[in-house]
């Protein structure tokens, strides 16, 4: 599943719109040592009709609520949202997010997710999970009764509780902003276009987009700030912009005898900046300035989503774990028939199957089973550690399991995560090994194993390949020449000799759309040598 | 905890339409192109249907930097069977491994991407390539079968349509009205009458021009009638023109030697639009297809647009056949009859005033419609005699089509002779 589907938004909190969520309300609660008793045992299971009604997803909902509060998961108030399978695409297809601006990428994406839908090539997800306060739930209206259990427990609870606990999204999901923001983006886009007609918004957008993955800041969080200052603030940026890049422009030279003068060969930035969009936005000098509100907008949604894509096997595998353990608690308490049960098991074990590597559905390593087998093996290792477990992860062994599961939710992302938890047995369970792949060998290398020796490389590399920075290039703005032709100069600093893709050259045509003047890339590996020229001329002032 | 369940299942829908919409004005020209395609491969009758629509990947990929192949990696694969530490491997051929879950949203696939045209876009699109006005598509011509309807009550008519209730209703409603002012003076005057005689002046002339006046008066009553011709009502019916839900549509094509696949094409979308334009009037369309070079034939569709056949033009053969499936088949009394020809204009010398002849006496009196449209510029016989035919009989049109959007003004002409009175 798409990770950008679980979008972090925090709705306005009760009714008034202007009061602002506060970080009060993501005040932890205590998480019990061990599970609370459960109470009296039903006279008899809850019905299993196929066909699902508003009120058992009620009752179904409010026995699993019960049981969630058992083990102790903090979530925010949940509203479940009874969804078609169109509006399902319809919400697939603009990342999941309630408001977007109009593009046709988004058109796009529907279309092909219509066509494998149709085509019974991919069933849809079963829910989407916008990170909210209400967290809003989408249930398809063509799952079944056992279906909507299994998705309110994952979804409502699972996603939920992460959404609320994990420290990227309390970090860097803005809780009062993102939904007027998108409604500020959508109409001021559709002005735009309005204005300047479809065409030259189309294309600022494709080239925004195009630049989307290096628009961010990584380690910077933006501050917040609510419609109405966006909109102050718009209307002072658009005073200031132009006045920010007369700088390239300066045609007078400084007196050089001046205190100050910068060196003859002084780059500009005076640091490579990460952020490409941004660095454009601020100094591209002819880009009118409701393009550079173009691209902002681009830039701040980018950015936003941004900690999602670090969280993938951490919230799913999350989500997971907890609809089976609470779907396994109801079980044994009585509340679920054997045919719920069964239903919702082989569901779940599609979710969690591994295909091996020689296996034609081999795709890489399935983010679900991963997730869920680490939050099951912290478990084990909680309860039932063995000496091996002892030694390699000792904090944990023996400890309660419910607050050391909660710990691992709250203060990791994917990449520390399987450095910390991922264990030896773990690793034999899934058969792991490592394949070296170097250019200039004939063949390929078998790496580590699942053994001894084998046991810390390998937990390196998977944390290492689920590093966004590793998987995402490296990407930076590094000199723009002044002097003659205003050229930008990018530079990309390759991670173990990893090359650019063949269709950069397109990328670096965007590039130059939006900066106006030639661009090139400089790709060079981390010493610095070995330097590989990209060059686009100046787009056409057509 | 408290649970909102909403039902979102009839607000927002179609919330992407907007997209969509975006993202078929970016890849208009691809998607005319395979809507083009599509006009061409299908059957006439098969026009309406949503359609299948492919464009190059490369095409509509959308460019992020990423990395590509090569370089050093070490990539976690699971699923170890039986390799140890330092195994090695040869490479795959093809590119397979590698990149594991990325690769596949990178989108490098070699298909195209597919997806579905509906109905509706698909007519638009045909519709655009034509400029054809929206009116056009949904109006409906005159007729000429005629059916009777109630309407109503009139005061004249046969006696079968005698509205018995209603003409009683009407005599009640006279006799009423009638008799109330002089049932009031009677009662007066006998009032009256019965006062004298109290007073013992029975026998005097105010009490006899009484007797005398009461009785007139009662004559009169007993006179009126119980049912007077003006109270008569009859059922009222009026003339509804009807459709005849029958019609056959022949299309007559020139398959001379001159007649290329651009020409066919061409004469394919003209007869596609006749089709549209009857099945808007018509519950049952026949089509009848005849081919002719020298000798005429009829066939089914495929044969008619796609098998080739050369040879000279003798245009008076399809009309003589095509008279002779009208008699035989097709009575003018039962059908509405449309014929649609295309052509080059090429005809053998000589034969073109048969061919008015054939047009003139035979077949045009039963036609509802004769669209003639030529596909080539210069002016030969064969326009020349339809030049003539075309200022006697008003059910008769002819034009010249070099591309697809002249093939309208046909239309506009077929319309008009049909009488939009709008």
């Amino acid at each position: 599943m798409n990770p950008i589907l679980y979008p972090a938004i925090e709705r306005r909190v009760g009714e008034d719109p202007r009061v602002v969520a506060r970080m009060g309300e993501r005040r932890r609660q205590e998480v019990p040592r061990e599970p609370l008793p459960a109470g009296e045992r039903p006279a008899q299971p809850l019905p299993d009709p196929s066909d699902w009604t508003f009120d058992l997803i009620e009752r179904y909902h409010k026995v699993i609520a019960e049981t969630a509060r058992r083990f102790g998961l903090d979530t925010y108030p949940n509203q479940l949202e009874i969804i078609s399978s169109e509006q399902m695409m319809d919400a697939y297809s603009s990342v999941g997010m309630p408001v977007n601006y109009r593009h046709w990428s988004f058109g796009k994406a529907f279309l092909a997710t219509e066509r494998n839908y149709r085509r019974g090539h991919m069933g849809l997800a079963y829910e989407i999970c916008i990170n909210s306060n209400p967290c809003i739930s989408y249930l398809m209206e063509e799952n079944t009764t056992a279906m909507q259990a299994l998705v309110i427990a994952h979804a409502a609870y699972g996603h939920n509780s992460f959404f609320k606990g994990n420290y990227l999204f309390r970090m860097w999901t803005d809780a009062s902003s993102i939904i007027d923001y998108l409604v500020y983006a959508r109409d001021y886009v559709a002005r735009c276009e309005e204005r300047h007609g479809y065409d030259a918004v189309e294309q600022l957008l494709d080239s925004c987009h195009a630049l989307a993955t290096v628009g961010v800041d990584r380690y910077r969080r933006p501050a917040k700030r609510s419609l109405a200052r966006e909109l102050a603030e718009r209307e002072e940026r658009r005073r200031y912009a132009q006045q920010q890049v007369n700088d390239l422009w300066r045609t007078l030279p400084t007196r050089s005898d001046k205190e100050g003068a910068p060196a003859e060969d002084e780059r500009f930035p005076r640091e490579p900046q990460e952020n490409v969009l941004y660095f454009i936005e601020k100094n591209a000098p002819l880009l009118e300035s409701w393009q550079r509100e173009v691209v902002r907008i681009v830039r701040k949604i980018a950015q936003y989503f941004y900690p999602q894509r670090q969280t993938q096997v951490m919230n799913e595998g999350w989500a997971t774990f907890w609809h089976y353990t609470l779907m396994n608690a109801l079980y044994d308490e009585g509340y679920l028939t054997d045919g719920v049960m069964l239903e919702w098991l082989s569901s779940h074990t599609n979710v969690v199957y591994q295909p091996p590597i020689d296996h034609p559905a081999y795709n890489g390593i399935n983010p679900y089973t991963l997730g869920f087998s680490m939050y099951r093996d912290i478990r084990r290792v909680c309860e039932a550690p063995t000496a091996e477990d002892k030694r390699w992860l000792p904090d944990l062994a023996g400890s309660p399991w419910l607050p050391a599961l909660d710990y691992a939710m709250r203060n990791f992302k994917d990449e520390s995560f399987i450095d910390q938890y991922l264990s030896p047995k773990l690793m034999r369970d899934l058969r792991l090994f490592a394949i070296h792949d170097d250019e200039n060998e004939p063949t390929l290398t078998v790496g580590a194993i699942h053994d001894e020796e084998g046991y810390l490389e390998l937990r390196q590399m998977l944390s290492r390949q689920y590093d966004v920075g590793v998987r995402e290039p490296n990407i930076q703005v590094w000199n723009v020449n002044r002097r003659s032709d205003r050229c930008l100069t990018l530079r990309h600093v390759r991670y173990r000799n990893h090359p650019l893709a063949d269709d950069t050259r397109e990328v670096l045509k965007h590039v130059a759309r939006l900066w106006g003047f030639p661009v090139r890339l400089e790709s060079v590996d981390a010493d610095g040598n070995g330097e590989v020229v990209l060059e686009v001329p100046a787009p056409d002032a057509a | 905890m408290a649970v909102q369940i909403i039902d979102r299942r009839l607000s927002g829908r179609n919330k992407s339409v907007g997209n969509r919409e975006r993202f078929m004005r970016r890849y208009k020209a691809q998607i005319a192109e395979a809507a083009r395609r599509a006009v061409s491969s299908r059957g006439i009758r098969d026009i309406e249907q949503s359609e299948s629509v492919s464009i190059p990947r490369k095409d509509i990929s959308e460019p992020t930097f990423h990395h590509g192949r090569g370089g050093v990696r070490d990539t976690v694969y699971t699923g170890n069977k039986d390799y140890v530490r330092g195994d090695t491997i040869e490479r795959p051929q093809g590119g397979a491994g590698g990149r594991g879950s990325q690769a596949s949203n990178q989108g490098e696939g070699e298909d195209d991407f597919t997806f579905t045209l509906s109905k509706e876009e698909f007519m638009e699109l045909f519709f655009d390539d034509l400029e054809l006005p929206r009116l056009m598509r949904t109006h409906v011509g005159d007729h000429r079968q005629w059916k009777t309807r109630r309407a109503g009550f009139s005061t004249d008519g046969t006696p079968h349509n005698l509205a018995v209730v209603r003409t009683m209703r009407q005599a009640l409603g006279r006799r009423i009205a009638l008799a109330k002012r002089p049932g009031r003076e009677l009662a007066e005057m006998e009032a009256a009458l019965a006062a004298l005689v109290a007073k013992g002046e029975d026998d005097g002339d105010a009490a006899h021009a009484l007797r005398q006046q009461i009785k007139v008066l009662r004559e009169r009553l007993q006179h009126m009638p119980y049912i007077d011709p003006i109270d008569l009502r009859f059922r009222a019916h009026t003339r509804v023109p009807v459709p005849i839900t029958r019609a056959a549509m022949f299309c007559v094509m020139d398959v001379s030697g001159s007649m290329d696949e651009a020409r066919k094409e061409l004469a394919k979308r003209f007869f596609i639009l006749l089709y549209l334009f009857l099945t808007r009037h018509y519950e049952k369309i026949d089509i009848i297809f005849i081919r002719h070079h020298t000798q005429a034939s009829e066939v089914d569709e495929n044969t008619f647009f796609h098998a080739t056949e050369s040879g000279g033009t003798v245009v008076s053969s399809a009309l003589e056949l095509l008279a002779r499936i009208i008699a035989a088949r097709y009575p003018a009394g039962e059908w509405n009859l449309y014929v649609a020809q295309a052509s080059d204009g090429d005809n053998f010398p000589g034969d073109s005033d048969d061919c008015s002849r054939l047009l003139a006496e035979t077949i045009l009196p039963q036609l509802r419609y004769f669209a003639y449209v030529q596909v080539a510029e210069e002016e030969q016989n064969l326009w020349q005699a339809y030049t003539a035919l075309q200022a006697q009989f008003d059910n008769f049109a002819m034009r010249k089509v070099g591309a697809p959007n002249e093939i309208y003004p046909v239309f506009r002409e077929l319309f008009r002779k049909e009488g939009v009175e709008t």
